[in-house]
């Protein structure tokens, strides 16, 4: 059947299991908004910013596992895409972005709205493409759709002129697609698993270091079958909490700058680390010359870029984490089965079992300042079981992942790699999008909050109960803290000094607001804000100058931690 | 240290700047970069000449075979590849030094292809260091411009790149 451009395109998202998508209308893009006018297999959810779309999209990807979708004009629609695009593509989240290009025979006149997105958004994306004639048009999607969920996953942009969303062509949708110039190694090596769990077995100080990899690989019960069979103790990095409950006592909770003591001191005494789906990235390993001193390191990724990128690694496995592990599994039945495997590590998960109980984390509850990780064990105490949790970026962050405990894949959506201010909000809703039946709850501080609170619109109008938490010191506060620690609190810009009134904030976008700055009424407010039917804002004012702790210094090795400051 | 590496990539539109823009991206150094069709249909081949360490050459050849467009990457380590290179020299050719730029042209089996009473322009081929070697000796004589290409490699022996 002949179609114009804009009716492939939806049809083609369609036939992807394309349900949701976030999209902002424009003069490049009207094309495709008149098609879906009277499409009414997607739902079209209009943001109130482009980068928020995205975020959405972004969201809706993290919480499901499915490829999110946003769709943006040409030029500042395009450009508003970018940090959103840069944030799922440092924590690798399969999304597809359509953008709407100037005319073709318009491309590179400086037209009006037009900008090179491509060329922008080259390092930031896993692949780009630009349609120039219409008949590529599901070819391409179907290739944007195969790369942006297959190996490791990443955003994928196609940047499609308007003259090809309006000229016709026969629609036919491949059913598969060959490329001769991608194609991700997913099956790990058998020898090379073999000669990991060889290693593993003989490890007196074994560690499993988990990251997103886990989370997005679908690997969480693979995971932790082969932790609880081998008594591994495991530690996750930001991304890839919830991947192994940390109601287990094997877990270890977060390692990293901000990390559980027990987990940077077990990386740092452990003589195998299995590294499952992480990156080594520098805020997990602290200085690089001292980092792991004893340890052999075997390391599971499906990309091989990330595998002796930082550290050295003694033995890599380059495979989907989920096809890795599950090999490992039926690797350690079989060594274990054949006799002769003598292991204790009683002596270990003592010494670790000691580290947790002398310095676990904590704070110093208060009677009259509301304490920010108070605030967090009551909304674990109080959310349901599956809440999905969706945090800004500083402070709060740190502290929600410190003091929330995850226990499922998929509940944490967090900005790990780019650290992106004005997340928290949008990807909740693009998770409430998603599960409309199930909590979500975003952590925001003051500052990141206001970076998208224009995003209250769109939840009242799309009746999305998102429940926000603003813990509010009034700064910037992980910058603060930096100032404080390192720059002799000089608090260069910090201070956001005007009182926002989030209550009143709340109400004027139609939603509820609810306010305090006493830590007994905490509980009630959380009780209330959670029993609303619409979305929310909970504000609380926390002590102003807590620290998020412990904290190992930028540079400093894993074990230098300071605990007290 | 020096690597040649070539680069199998998909004629796509873009994928000279997403090779460029990695290179740069990462802070690796080209020291210099050649492109050109190949006889396969929609397929091209660049060759790279890069510089460092062990590290840095695998994160390199690994990060390239990571970009979608990218087909085959081709380290080639010391002796496995024939390389090649042209340069177009013109050198400042008078008097005495006429005869001097042309045995020099004559032993390094270059040709003249453009003379003016005042200069020579001289086409060269080989390895880059065979380049080197003549530009060390007409450079004394006035070097007025020199283009080089950049290297172009093959692997040694029987087999085409596919084995």
């Amino acid at each position: 059947m002949k179609m114009n451009g804009a009716r492939i395109l939806l049809e083609c998202l369609k036939r992807e299991g394309v349900d949701t998508m976030f999209g902002y209308p424009g003069g490049t893009v009207i094309n495709i908004y008149d098609e879906l006018f009277s499409f009414r297999e997607i739902r079209h959810i209009l943001p109130r910013h482009e980068q928020a779309g995205v975020h959405a999209a972004d969201g809706y990807a993290r919480a499901t596992g499915k490829v999110g979708v946003a769709l943006a004009t040409s030029g500042p629609g395009a450009t508003n895409t970018v940090t959103g695009i840069a944030t799922a593509y440092m924590d690798s989240i399969p999304m597809v972005i359509i953008t709407g290009q100037v005319p073709t025979a318009l491309i590179g006149n400086d037209a009006f709205q037009e900008v090179d997105i491509v060329g922008i958004t080259r390092p930031c994306t896993k692949h780009n493409f630009l349609v120039k004639n219409v008949k590529d048009l599901a070819p391409i999607l179907k290739k944007a759709f195969y790369i942006a969920r297959t190996g490791r996953p990443g955003p994928v942009l196609v940047d499609i002129p308007k003259d090809v969303q309006i000229a016709q062509t026969e629609f036919d949708y491949p059913e598969t697609v060959e490329m001769r110039s991608y194609k991700p190694t997913v099956e790990g090596h058998p020898r090379q698993v073999e000669k990991a769990m060889t290693m593993i077995l003989a490890a007196r100080k074994p560690v499993v270091y988990v990251g997103g990899g886990v989370v997005l690989g679908g690997a969480s019960e693979e995971l932790t079958s082969l932790a609880r069979m081998l008594s591994l103790p495991v530690t996750t990095t930001l991304m890839g909490l919830g991947a192994f409950p940390e109601s287990d006592p094997l877990s270890l909770g977060m390692l990293g700058m901000h990390g559980a003591y027990c987990a940077n001191m077990a990386m740092t005494e452990s003589d195998v680390i299995v590294a499952v789906g992480a990156r080594f990235d520098d805020r997990v390993t602290g200085k690089i010359a001292t980092f792991a001193p004893h340890a052999k390191i075997i390391h599971v990724d499906v990309d091989p870029t990330s595998i002796r990128k930082n550290v050295r690694v003694d033995l890599p496995i380059v495979g989907d984490v989920k096809d890795v592990l599950g090999k490992m599994i039926r690797e350690a039945e079989k060594q274990t089965a054949k006799g002769g495997v003598e292991r204790d590590l009683s002596g270990w998960l003592g010494e670790i079992a000691t580290w947790k109980e002398t310095h676990p984390l904590s704070y110093k509850e208060s009677k009259t300042a509301i304490k920010p990780q108070y605030v967090i064990q009551k909304l674990r105490e109080l959310s349901d079981a599956d809440a999905i949790i969706a945090t800004d970026v500083g402070q709060h962050q740190m502290w929600t992942a410190q003091f929330f405990q995850f226990n499922k894949p998929r509940t944490l959506l967090s900005s790990g790699g780019l650290g992106t201010m004005g997340y928290g909000l949008p990807a909740a809703m693009g998770a409430q999008a998603a599960f409309p039946d199930r909590q979500v709850i975003t952590v925001c501080g003051d500052g990141g909050v206001q970076m998208n609170i224009q995003e209250m619109a769109t939840l009242v109008q799309n009746r999305l109960p998102v429940k926000i938490v603003i813990l509010n010191n009034n700064f910037l506060g992980m910058v603060r803290q930096w100032q404080e620690l390192f720059f002799d609190r000089r608090y260069s810009s910090t201070c956001l000094e005007l009182p926002i009134d989030f209550v009143k904030l709340a109400e004027a976008y139609g939603a509820k607001g609810f306010s305090t700055a006493k830590p007994d009424e905490v509980e009630e407010i959380i009780k209330q804000g959670f029993a609303e039917e619409g979305p929310v804002i909970m504000e609380f004012k926390i002590a102003r100058e807590e620290k998020v702790l412990p904290m190992v210094p930028a540079g400093a090795s894993l074990n230098e931690m300071v605990l007290n400051a | 240290m020096k690597h040649t590496i070539s680069v199998l990539v998909e004629n796509e539109f873009g994928v000279l700047s997403r090779v460029v823009s990695l290179f740069s991206g990462r802070g690796f150094n080209i020291d210099s970069l050649t492109v050109a069709p190949t006889n396969e249909e929609g397929m091209s081949r660049m060759t790279i000449v890069t510089g460092g360490d062990e590290n840095i050459l695998e994160q390199i050849t690994k990060q390239l075979n990571k970009l979608i467009d990218v087909i085959k990457v081709i380290d080639f380590t010391d002796g496995s590849a024939i390389d090649r290179e042209l340069a177009l020299i013109k050198v400042t050719a008078e008097d005495e030094s006429r005869a001097e730029v042309l045995r020099i042209v004559d032993i390094f089996r270059a040709k003249v292809i453009d003379v003016t009473p005042k200069s020579y322009t001289i086409e060269a081929t080989g390895s880059p260091l065979k380049i080197d070697a003549i530009l060390e000796l007409l450079r004394p004589l006035g070097l007025k411009e020199l283009v080089r290409t950049g290297a172009v490699a093959i692997g040694r022996g029987a087999k085409g790149w596919k084995g």
